[in-house]
């Protein structure tokens, strides 16, 4: 038995999906038919961080997200972060953990990555308490996170100053 | 020696990226954008997904298989039992004790019994639940005092290593003025807890060899056990190194990798497995739990005379690395402190247990946490300063250890200590709700937060030790001014992809590198990442493959201008130093390319006697931390306030990525001490996952910070380096377990503490906050 069509804009993009069984995950789906491995899958019970997305600007859990339920939203991934119009320059977020030494085997980086993102984005200046608890849903085995705190300083001073400029960042 | 402060990380702005530089890791762009390619993510054209169905029993016989209802399902390809191993049943890193399919008996809870290959990971596990497995359940063997004398439960004996370490005047401690202090102790079993789960995809080669890719830490030993359970020669089993997330030991023994070939092979088709994170817990090793005796005398005065100390590990079902890591808790048992006389016996038996193997610092954190209680015990009855009871021990280049060994290179314990010791904290008070114990749930009432504070000395060795031949191989090609390197070294996340491009950039002065994928058809074997090792083994082994690359350049040079070599000089992407002010590009030079394999070996080291005697290390290193806790004695809750650290590293090669092993480390050694345990209850795992096994989050993590990294160049490693990454694991324990101790007054025994440990205690008037206070 398979679903109906499933149309979601990924990152900007028209994606269909025909062939998915009804109990695929968006984060199976994502990482298994539409070549979107970016999303990792390290628990796949919603306690890890790795596969955080964002659908209609909600940031989720992929793994806990059924594929079906997410039929006609708009989903940003990890792959969505860099902006494709400027020759895919990094985003403030990316740059940031790679000047701050916060990517050590990288595979939390991009759940990471979708939830720094959304809190600069609702919070440009946040205090140490309101950063350690933005990402404590997101694990990471390597680092002991204090490079990922850094990169989040950082990336709160470079959003602030880009919007001094009145730069979109 | 060096200060680092960790606000202030620069990279150094230089045309070459040279060895000091907190260089970028090259594959940061990648893992930054999602497009790193780890294990998990591999795919290929017709591919199957592959499962394994595995034990719910720790001991039974299995009277029958059928496989017959999985076979039948549609989009089943394949259904295979140990009846279908072409080659060796048994695999093993150390020796091969451990069937690659169960047979007859199942000696673990998550022992592989059948591996089915489908079209899709749904029919994977409809598949496995439909394979009937008839089992007669048996009693297993469960506690490790009992083991020795319990009937084996495995050809090769319940016994797995005993050491019995006798160093000095066995009747040292016969005098009566010395003072003693007496405990056992207690450490939990711990999980690794990879982020990037078990995973990998194996393609036959269509002539009856097959080509696997997975994430692993040592290629070539995998590559072995593999074509000897295959029955194939080592060459028609090529692995190549997936992306690896993180791998703290867990990825040293063979999970799924002859599972995946097997089905492979089988099948004619590509097969990829992924472990879920339950099924990760099942499917490596864990840090051996621990039970320790120990007996400290010294003068009363405070100078160690005699450690005597029973070490027994649960290895667990299966060997694993077992041999080896009772050898290190054995060894530096006593810690980094000049003892005389020691008594030391260190056995690790076979149980019905999880297998337990490599974790971060082997060996060495188990006893590190027991002899550092030990020394605050010590200076409590010594009514000293624990700070100046072990520096007053402190060993030092050119003493001997309890091996009898003698110390050759550097080991600056008082230097880590001082400068740990004395680092002014900024902690501030329990304030904040959130940052009190128990975090967001607010539950510590600030009245009842006692605070505490202590140090502890971590010591381990570098690299494999007893006779072990150790080696790495490197390959360095100049070609039209492009270098590229090749080494089966496998990067887990700690960094050695950008050290093998600060190596280059230090000999060969240029930017211009490529690393070739790990991998055995292309190279000797790098040994495993693991030991603290690759930095000196597999980065000297680039270093010196460089070193010859130029000097042939230089050489080549020399003759074609009739100078001398001794003339020259390289300098960002040139040659310099030529008489008629020419400097020719590396890329003119080398039309015709420049080539150089290297083997690198360390000096040898010498299997230890039966008296546990014997240079058999090569290098060692000593870090210290600083723990302050607060504590809810009432609710038994604990909240990490801050870390300090000082390590003896050697010299620093790169500071950003030196501070991240330093971090991730303590954050591990934070984990052991306050959360985390793989509970086993009747042999059975009963927190397989990340909602009930917890590891430390952002909330958790104290600040780190670093007092001071000391540099002194350890004799005969390249750039004088010593390996990092275990000792931030090693000590940070004992500082957390001992700082809980200061705040309380209980004597916390075992890690991690329990919330019950300290409020079922407290509860019973041994303390009260007051008192605490």
């Amino acid at each position: 038995m398979t679903a109906d069509v499933l149309s979601l804009t990924i990152n900007g993009q028209r994606r269909e999906v025909v062939d998915a069984l009804p109990g695929e995950s968006l984060l199976f789906v994502l990482r298994e038919r539409l070549d979107l491995a970016g999303s990792k899958n390290a628990c796949e019970e919603g306690e890890c961080g790795s596969c955080t997305v964002r659908v209609d600007d909600e940031l989720v859990c992929s793994c806990l997200v059924l594929a079906a339920a997410a039929d006609g939203c708009s989903v940003t991934t990890v792959e969505g972060l860099a902006d494709a119009s400027e020759g895919s320059r990094l985003a403030d977020v990316q740059q940031a953990f790679l000047d701050a030494g916060a990517v050590q085997c990288g595979f939390c980086t991009p759940g990471l990555l979708m939830a720094v993102d959304a809190l600069l984005e609702d919070e440009d200046d946040p205090d140490d308490l309101m950063v350690r608890e933005a990402v404590s849903g997101n694990l990471c085995r390597c680092t002991g996170y204090g490079r990922i705190l850094e990169a989040i300083n950082l990336a709160a001073a470079s959003r602030r100053a880009a919007g001094e400029q009145g730069v979109t960042p | 020696m060096s200060m680092v402060d960790t606000a202030t990380v620069q990279r150094t702005e230089t045309p070459t990226t040279r060895i000091g530089d907190s260089a970028a890791r090259p594959d940061g762009i990648p893992k930054v954008t999602g497009d790193f390619v780890f294990s998990s993510d591999l795919w290929h054209d017709q591919m199957l997904w592959g499962g394994t169905l595995r034990s719910p029993h720790a001991s039974a016989r299995i009277r029958q298989i059928n496989i017959g209802p999985a076979l039948a399902l549609p989009g089943v390809h394949a259904v295979l039992t140990h009846e279908d191993i072409p080659g060796s049943p048994d695999f093993g890193l150390d020796r091969p004790d451990q069937p690659v399919l169960a047979r007859d008996i199942v000696r673990y809870e998550g022992e592989p019994v059948v591996v089915i290959a489908a079209d899709h990971p749904d029919t994977v596990r409809r598949a496995l639940a439909a394979v009937e497995v008839d089992y007669e359940p048996t009693k297993p063997l469960l506690d490790p005092t009992l083991a020795e004398d319990a009937p084996p439960i495995h050809p090769d004996g319940n016994v797995i290593r005993r050491i019995h370490l006798r160093h000095g005047d066995q009747e040292a401690a016969s005098r009566s003025d010395l003072v003693s202090v007496e405990g056992t102790y207690e450490v939990g079993m711990q999980d690794q807890a990879f982020m990037g789960p078990e995973s990998g995809l194996a393609i036959p080669d269509g002539e009856g060899g097959v080509d696997l890719a997975v994430a692993t830490q040592w290629l070539h030993t995998d590559r072995d056990q593999v074509a000897a359970c295959l029955g194939l020669p080592a060459e028609r089993v090529r692995l190549t190194l997936a992306g690896v997330g993180g791998a703290f030991g867990a990825r040293e023994d063979i999970s799924l990798h002859i599972h995946l070939c097997l089905l492979a092979l089988h099948t004619g088709r590509p097969v990829k497995m992924c472990y879920s994170r339950d099924e990760s817990f099942y499917g490596h090793v864990h840090r051996h739990p621990a039970r320790m005796w120990y007996r400290h005398y010294a003068t009363s005065t405070g100078d160690l005379v005699r450690v005597e100390a029973r070490l027994l590990f649960d290895g667990g079902a299966y060997a694993s690395s077992s041999h080896h890591v009772i050898a290190n808790a054995t060894c530096f048992a006593a810690g980094p402190y000049r003892v005389p006389s020691a008594d030391i016996e260190g056995v690790v038996v076979r149980t019905d247990n999880p297998p337990c193997g490599a974790m971060r610092g082997f060996g060495a954190v188990q006893s590190c946490f027991a002899h550092e209680a030990q020394m605050d015990r010590l200076a409590a009855a010594l009514k000293m300063d624990p700070v100046a009871l072990r520096r007053q021990n402190a060993l030092a280049s050119g003493d001997v250890i309890i091996t009898g060994q003698r110390i050759t290179g550097t080991l600056p314990v008082v230097e880590v200590l001082d400068a740990c010791a004395a680092h002014p904290s900024a902690a501030g008070g329990p304030n904040e709700p959130m940052s009190r114990p128990g975090g967001a749930g607010r539950t510590a009432d600030v009245e009842h937060i006692v605070r505490g504070e202590a140090v502890a000395l971590g010591f381990k060795n570098l690299m494999f030790s007893e006779g072990f031949d150790d080696s790495s191989e490197a390959r360095c090609v100049m070609h039209s001014g492009l270098v590229t390197v090749t080494t089966a070294c496998a990067e887990v996340g700690q960094g050695f992809v950008t050290l093998v491009r600060q190596i280059v950039g230090e000999v060969l002065r240029t930017e211009e590198v490529v690393l070739e994928p790990a991998s055995t058809n292309s190279i000797g074997s790098a040994g495993s990442t693991s030991a603290s090792r690759q930095t000196w083994m597999s980065g000297g082994a680039v270093q010196l493959a460089c070193e010859a690359v130029r000097r042939d350049l230089l050489a080549r040079v020399a003759d074609q201008y009739g100078v001398l070599v001794d003339d020259l000089a390289l300098l960002d992407g040139r040659v310099v130093g030529l008489p008629n002010g020419e400097e020719p590009t590396l890329a003119s030079l080398t039309v015709e390319p420049i080539e150089a394999t290297i083997v690198h070996q360390h000096a040898p080291t010498l299997p230890l006697d039966d008296c546990g005697q014997g240079d058999a290390h090569v290098s060692f290193a000593v870090s210290a931390h600083r723990a302050i806790v607060d504590v809810d004695p009432d609710l038994g809750l604990v909240k990490v306030v801050e870390l300090t650290t000082a390590q003896d590293v050697g010299r620093i090669l790169n500071p950003l990525q030196a501070l991240g092993q330093l971090e991730g480390g303590a954050a591990q050694g934070v984990g052991l001490a306050v959360m985390e345990e793989v509970k086993v209850v009747d042999g059975l795992i009963r927190n397989p996952s990340f909602t009930d096994y917890l590891i430390p989050t952002a909330l958790d993590m104290p600040p780190l910070e670093v007092a001071a990294l000391i540099e002194q160049p350890e004799p005969g490693a390249p750039f004088g380096a010593k390996g990092i990454g275990e000792a931030p694991t090693i000590s940070s324990t004992p500082a957390v377990a001992g700082a809980i101790r200061a705040a309380t007054g209980l004597d916390l025994p075992r890690v991690p503490v329990r919330p019950d440990d300290i409020a079922l205690a407290s509860r019973e008037g041994r303390v009260s906050p007051e008192e605490a206070r």
